[in-house]
């Protein structure tokens, strides 16, 4: 049941990240739900504890200092609270891992049941080890070996339009067989079958006896259609079942959580759906975090979701990230000369001390060029048919919310590089997991925390598009003030312009172009006119062209790039 | 808050377990005595697999059919040639071993073959008394003597005499520094940033390399090297801490174990361990941090630095970028007291 403001819930949200442990508190305040306060330390999860109990203790201890309340008697945690205000309503639990989980995909066609695979294990932190399709020509002997080596923590078998191919899916079935028994009952993976339905029998009698085998809906019942709703759930479910057994003490906290644990992404999912349902906006929600393990993009539209998770991030994922962004990549976004041997070393480092702060400004450069290269990779996963174009965009992640204002906004434009109309917004304290994990408890807590001030506007950035050549006058921009007083503003091509806008200050933008332009990639028939609410980096225009091409030339690219940063004043 | 430890010790007593990634043999035996690279543990490594289509083979139709002509069973081992499977009648088809080895499925009028594969060998890593043995995994070994740990390995062991060619923590390693004195030592260097000094060390060949730091680009010739490389403070050009170089000059000419193997997800990490005849007590791998402690810093621009703890500040500490984060403030042994991030400092002890 939906708790009404009579029942007003206290809920303790702990976040266990890679690498650290957040506990987050929400309460009532004056009839509204509120973000009350946060604390993190570092996690338990790994070496020497090989157990979340340590870390969830630390961080308890630690909110409780920060909060002045108490929740902990003799070390256990007080559920529900009690009438002296001492413990907590509610407890939610959410979780990322520091490393993939491991995934061979078996489908039929390529372009088919494989790419359809591919999306479903994409939307959670997973790393496909291994796939074998009906166009992998290898012997059969040698994919069991490679399916043997890969050592998957869950196989997915996709495959088969309903009542289309079976002969096909009995041959990778078999295949699938073959490698269980190879592998030893110990570590052999859990099977998902997701395939043509007729089947379902045959893959349960073959595999079952191996091995724990789910059967979950057919991902690809047409060759046209792609249904992800109730497999997906499966798939998640799947996951956390698996990381419920690798995760050491994740299990006992389990069964005292109001609802499952569940991983960070897919709730960080669910409360971007969340908004994009009450937000009503006809662009979608994009919603970005870039942990240390993995980054999720996360788009939304009337309620409709789309997760992409990819193993890259800023603390454990950097080994990945290095391995496969090349390194020009990166570079090309430093807005002053670093040798590549000093960027390699720096990113290397990196690996061996995760969750370092950069102090230095070469470092600080370099780690925000991986972000920047980090996110564009991440966005590559979403399909095609999001514009670019958002409303708003949601940012979280560390090396975003950590760094000053105008540099989070940067990085977010450099990499994201949206379209139209579109308003950042940042999530400091990295609530938007544990409201994704309470939205299935209580609908009404994220809602009114989303409209308190526990998010940050970073402001609102208008990019118009247009062929005209860099540097030639674009617009003319006239912004109006609430309050009676308006400025105008010559805008050119190929520049971040900051308008002059308060935190909190609402003004009318109005854009008088100079040439044919593009203000909404969804929409020719745009307005010229906006209202917007000043961020804490005013209001930007951005002019730089879509996509954002960046001069080839190192030097004169380390003049645009600083141009840009002193635009937005940082 | 807290702190990850690197151990630095003159004297300790520690305890590692060494344990196979499956199932396999444990060799050593409880109180043994062992050195760094006697194996302790072995398990089999599979072999390749063959996929025998026996219903093909003997033109059979059905796969029962085929089921009743195989006179083998899962398990069975089959030298070269023996037979499988065979048709009776006047013209008998046979289908035989193609190569010695073991039969691991049989489905479907199928024979899955597996042939024999390379035995994995678990190393002690250092030299101690086995004190615990875990049946078919591994074991635990403690010892005492001086413990060094670094921050990257190569994956290998070995057991060598320490010498230490470098006259500061930062100097550079090249060829001319390494001669024949140095062949079958383990060897201390400040940095390794020439592919040649590695070769070198490579010819000679020596034991092992101990550096402060290494050229990233380095990392795939070091992984080939038949030597344990250990880094204790990582990539680029930073210099050894004070106190792992002091610990090394201290030991020189002492018997050392070098195991460079490490998962920091297990919390293992690359060792130099020095045996000692005298017993040293136990230590935590985690602590606190604290006013006291004392620390080594792995970011720019104090890297390899140390220092001691004389605050550990409250909330966020805002620094000269713009960043925040839990902040305490080191002073360090040339009397500067410097702010850094917790996320940037370790605690040696």
């Amino acid at each position: 049941m939906t708790p009404s403001y009579l029942e007003p819930q206290s809920v303790l949200a702990i976040d266990i990240g890679s690498i650290h442990t957040r506990a987050l508190l929400f309460d009532v305040v004056d009839g509204q739900y509120r973000f009350i306060g946060a604390s993190r330390v570092p996690s338990t999860a790994r070496a020497p504890f090989h157990d979340i109990s340590e870390g969830i203790f630390q961080a308890i201890l630690a909110l409780e200092a920060v909060t002045i309340r108490t929740f902990l008697t003799e070390s256990s945690l007080v559920l529900p609270s009690e009438d002296n205000g001492r413990g907590v309503d509610q407890l939610v639990l959410t979780f990322s891992t520091p490393t993939a989980l491991n995934v061979a995909i078996l489908g039929l066609l390529e372009d088919v049941s494989l790419e359809s695979a591919r999306r479903l294990v994409n939307t959670a932190h997973c790393l496909i080890v291994e796939q074998i399709g009906l166009n992998d020509h290898r012997k059969t002997e040698l994919q069991i070996d490679a399916l043997i080596k890969a050592r998957p923590d869950l196989v997915l078998i996709a495959g088969g339009t309903e009542n289309g191919a079976t002969r096909s899916i009995v041959r990778q079935v078999d295949l699938v067989s073959l490698a269980m028994q190879v592998i030893s009952k110990e570590t052999r993976p859990q099977v998902i079958y997701a395939g043509n339905q007729a089947m379902a029998s045959y893959v349960q009698e073959t595999l079952s006896p191996l091995g724990e085998v789910v059967i979950a809906p057919n991902i690809r019942p047409d060759i046209d259609q792609e249904t992800f709703g109730p497999a997906h759930e499966i798939f998640s479910d799947t996951i956390r079942q698996i990381r419920m057994r690798q995760i050491g003490g994740l299990q006992s906290f389990s069964s005292i959580c109001s609802s499952e644990p569940s991983h960070s992404s897919q709730a960080f999912g669910r409360m971007v759906r969340f908004l994009s349902q009450i937000n009503n906006s006809q662009k979608g929600v994009l919603g970005v975090d870039i942990g240390a393990s993995s980054t999720t993009i996360a788009a939304a539209r009337e309620g409709k979701l789309e997760l992409s998770v990819s193993p890259v991030g800023m603390g454990a994922g950097v080994v990945r990230a290095v391995e496969n962004i090349p390194l020009e990549d990166i570079t090309r976004w430093l807005p002053t000369h670093i040798p590549d041997d000093a960027v390699r070393d720096m990113l290397v480092q990196k690996t061996l001390f995760p969750e370092q702060i950069p102090l230095t400004s070469d470092t600080l450069a370099v780690e925000q060029a991986l972000a920047r290269q980090i996110i564009i990779m991440a966005m590559r996963n979403l399909p095609k048919g999001f514009a670019n174009a958002f409303e708003p965009i949601l940012a979280s992640g560390q090396v975003i919310t950590q760094a000053p204002p105008a540099q989070s906004l940067l990085m977010l434009l450099d990499s994201i590089q949206p379209g139209g109309v579109t308003t950042f917004v940042l999530d400091p304290h990295g609530l938007t997991p544990a409201l994704g994990a309470i939205a299935s408890l209580n609908s009404i807590l994220p809602v009114q925390v989303v409209e308190s001030n526990a998010y940050v506007n970073l402001g609102t950035v208008i990019s118009p598009v247009s062929a005209i050549k860099s540097g030639a006058p674009l617009l003319m921009v006239r912004v109006e003030y609430e309050v009676g007083e308006e400025i105008s503003l010559e805008v050119r091509q190929g520049t971040l312009t900051a308008l002059p806008l308060q935190p909190g200050q609402v003004a009318k933008v109005h854009l008088h172009p100079l040439h044919p332009l593009v203000v909404d990639p969804n929409s020719r028939d745009a307005p010229r006119s906006y209202k917007i609410i000043g961020g804490v980096c005013g209001a930007v225009i951005d002019t730089r062209g879509r996509p954002l091409v960046l001069p080839k030339d190192p030097a004169r690219r380390r003049d645009v790039l600083k141009k840009w940063s002193q635009a937005i004043n940082l | 808050m807290i702190a990850p430890v690197t151990h630095i010790l003159p004297l300790t007593r520690i305890r590692r377990s060494r344990m196979l990634p499956g199932i396999g043999m444990v060799l050593a035996m409880l109180g043994q005595r062992v050195n760094a690279t006697d194996v302790v543990a072995e398990m089999s490594i599979p072999g390749a697999h063959v996929l025998l289509d026996i219903r093909r083979a003997l033109g059979m139709r059905r796969y029962d059919e085929t089921l009743k002509l195989i006179d083998r069973k899962v398990g069975d081992r089959l030298e070269k040639g023996d037979v499988i499977a065979q048709t009776d009648g006047l013209v008998q088809r046979v289908v035989r071993a193609p190569f010695t080895g073991r039969i691991i499925a049989i489905q479907k009028g199928q024979v899955l073959l597996e042939q024999p594969g390379g035995k994995l060998e678990l190393k002690a890593g250092l030299t101690g008394i086995i004190v615990d043995t875990l049946p078919d995994h591994g074991v635990v070994i403690e010892a005492s003597g001086g413990l060094l740990q670094g921050v990257w390995g190569n994956y290998r062991t070995n057991i060598g005499l320490l010498l230490c060619q470098s006259e500061s923590p930062d100097e550079e390693l090249a060829r001319s520094n390494l001669d024949m004195s140095m062949r079958g030592a383990i060897v201390q260097a400040g940095y390794l940033g020439n592919p040649d000094a590695l070769a070198a060390a490579n010819e000679l060949p020596i034991r092992g390399l101990i550096l402060g730091s290494m050229a990233s680009h380095l990392i795939p010739a070091a992984m080939k090297v038949s030597f344990p490389i250990l880094l204790t403070e990582g990539f680029g050009r930073i210099p050894m801490n004070s106190k792992a170089y002091t610990m090394l000059r201290t030991n020189e000419k002492r018997d050392v174990s070098l195991n460079s193997n490490w998962d920091p997800n297990l919390g293992d990490r690359p060792e130099l361990f020095i045996p000692l005849p005298a017993d040293g007590n136990p230590v935590l791998d985690t602590t606190e941090f604290q006013p006291g402690k004392t620390v080594r810093i792995h970011s720019a621009p104090y890297f390899g630095l140390v220092g001691v703890i004389s605050v550990v500040r409250s909330g966020q500490t805002r620094f000269a970028n713009g960043l925040r984060a839990p902040a305490a403030d080191v002073r360090l042994e040339n009397g500067q007291v410097v702010s850094l991030p917790l996320a940037n400092i370790d605690v040696l002890e």
